[in-house]
């Protein structure tokens, strides 16, 4: 089964947000102009507007998450929508027919869009096979597949420092191979055309010939890997790699590949330093780049509010009539 | 058919002539200026120079408060909004081009409060071609115009600004 295919329907509109794999460069370039009118829509007085004015939006989350899950919660209300939050812990739920049993469930309550972050690879894709046709599915992150909003919400926050995307060189640092950040973003950076993609990590972390398969550049070393990027992304060092012995200790981790101002000095003078977070100070990042004057890292949670509502609004308009006339009145 | 449409910069002088009287006859007090778009603020942009308007001009896309999303969607051209001076206590003139059913500007009413509560608000627009479907009246019209159901009319900008006559056919 095509798994980019099912996000579209036949007029090319948004159905459901799983993957940037597969969606077209006009379609992630919409999303990211109509955050631009929300992320205006947060900053006024009252922080709502009424298009989603008596949809229902559960937050269906099998993985703990604070941000993005906060994230939604406000991208919603700001829409007007009424929301539900639903944790599930993992433990609790067993795969199959009782990921199914709460869908269809969901569903009954006449519920509109599902955002769903689950510890399995492809769980989105799967509740979207079986979700109704009115309802909408937003992938909030599934294992170590995708986690497309924040890469919107990065690719929304990186075009408004550099304004466009082709020139870039972006490197991202970090598990690359395991993170589900690290894959969307390299397709959206892909598919929004940047002129090169750089992944920076430890052997262990970073086969060259799964990275060859991305189509990124791959480095094991930070000095040359940084060098003239416009953009550097970090990812968090994920403490169960360690443990499985695929790292070295922790502050040797960090001697290689955690990003000083000393090693950032490889970059452009204007490079742009950015995290998905949560960070791991002294880990990945020393807090004196993570807090310095080159960090966005603050803005990309900033960002995520607006990039979620345009996700969620551009998801629950229906394309059967979006060809019709616009008149003024 | 084009025989049957007005002039643009008639109406605009109409309108710019009705305003300044307006102005002047002890109407609104430092107006603040705001342009529906994209028709809206063109006329907007004319009128604010001409009239020579001390308060920097607002935009308005109204995208996000029209009554239709579940129909026809968001707008793929929204533009963010722009107010740049606090809206409370002030007097606005809101401008916009074709006056039809009056949902346009329910929303951009609806769109207003959620900046500020103004004094005020003042409607002016450049052709008002009847069929209202909510009460909603202009206190400033360019230029009245009479045309049947199914035929719209459009206005084309930015430069320069021309009516277009459009006829829907049924089925």
């Amino acid at each position: 089964m095509d798994r980019a295919n099912i996000q579209v329907d036949s007029a090319g509109s948004l159905r459901h947000f799983l993957t940037i794999e597969g969606l077209k460069r006009a379609l992630l370039v919409e999303l990211l102009d109509t955050a631009e009118s929300f992320a205006e829509v947060t900053e006024r007085e009252v922080k709502k507007v009424p298009l989603l004015r008596g949809k229902t939006i559960v937050n269906l989350f099998f993985e703990s998450s604070t941000r993005t899950r906060t994230t939604f919660e406000l991208a919603a209300k700001r829409l007007s929508a009424d929301v539900i939050n639903i944790n599930v812990p993992a433990s609790a739920a067993t795969k199959g027919e009782s990921l199914l049993d709460t869908l269809h469930n969901l569903e009954a309550m006449h519920c509109d869009m599902f955002v769903i972050r689950h510890p399995d690879s492809g769980a989105a894709h799967f509740i979207a096979r079986h979700a109704a046709p009115h309802v909408s599915i937003i992938n909030a992150g599934d294992g170590r597949h995708a986690h497309p909003t924040q890469a919107m919400l990065d690719m929304f926050t990186i075009r408004r420092h550099k304004k466009t995307f082709q020139q870039l060189i972006v490197a991202i640092v970090g598990d690359v191979l395991h993170s589900r950040v690290a894959r969307s973003q390299i397709h959206a950076l892909s598919t929004l055309g940047v002129q090169e993609i750089r992944a920076i990590a430890p052997r262990t972390l970073l086969p060259v010939e799964a990275a060859s398969a991305l189509g990124v550049h791959v480095y094991h070393d930070m000095h040359e890997g940084l060098r003239d990027v416009d953009v550097v992304i970090m990812l968090r060092l994920q403490y169960e790699r360690m443990q499985g012995g695929m790292l070295p200790s922790e502050h040797e981790y960090y001697r290689l590949y955690g990003l000083t101002e000393d090693k950032l000095r490889h970059a452009r003078d204007d490079v742009m330093v950015m995290h998905p977070g949560p960070i791991n100070r002294g880990v990945e990042i020393d807090s004196a780049v993570a807090d310095g004057p080159r960090s966005v890292i603050l803005q990309q949670v900033s960002h995520g509010t607006a990039v979620r509502m345009a996700v969620m609004s551009r998801a629950m308009q229906r394309s059967t009539v979006t060809g019709s006339v616009r008149e003024s009145s | 058919m084009s025989e049957r449409l007005p002039k643009v910069d008639e109406a605009l002088e109409g309108m710019a002539r009705k305003l300044a009287d307006m102005i002047e006859g002890g109407g609104p007090e430092e107006p603040l200026m705001i342009g529906i778009r994209t028709g809206g603020a063109w006329v907007a942009e004319r009128l604010h120079v001409g009239l020579s308007l001390k308060e920097p001009l607002g935009m308005l896309d109204i995208a996000f408060y029209r009554d239709d999303f579940s129909q026809v969607g968001i707008d793929p051209m929204v533009r963010p909004s722009h107010l740049p001076v606090d809206l409370d206590g002030r007097n606005v003139i809101l401008v916009d081009d074709v006056l039809h059913t009056g949902r346009t500007i329910r929303a951009a009413l609806n769109e207003i409060f959620d900046y500020g509560r103004p004094a005020s608000v003042k409607l002016a627009v450049l052709i008002d071609r009847g069929g209202r479907e909510l009460p909603i009246q202009a206190d400033i019209v360019g230029t009245e115009l009479h045309l049947k159901n199914g035929e719209h009319v459009k206005l084309q900008g930015p430069e320069p600004l021309s009516l277009e006559l459009r006829s829907e056919v049924d089925g």
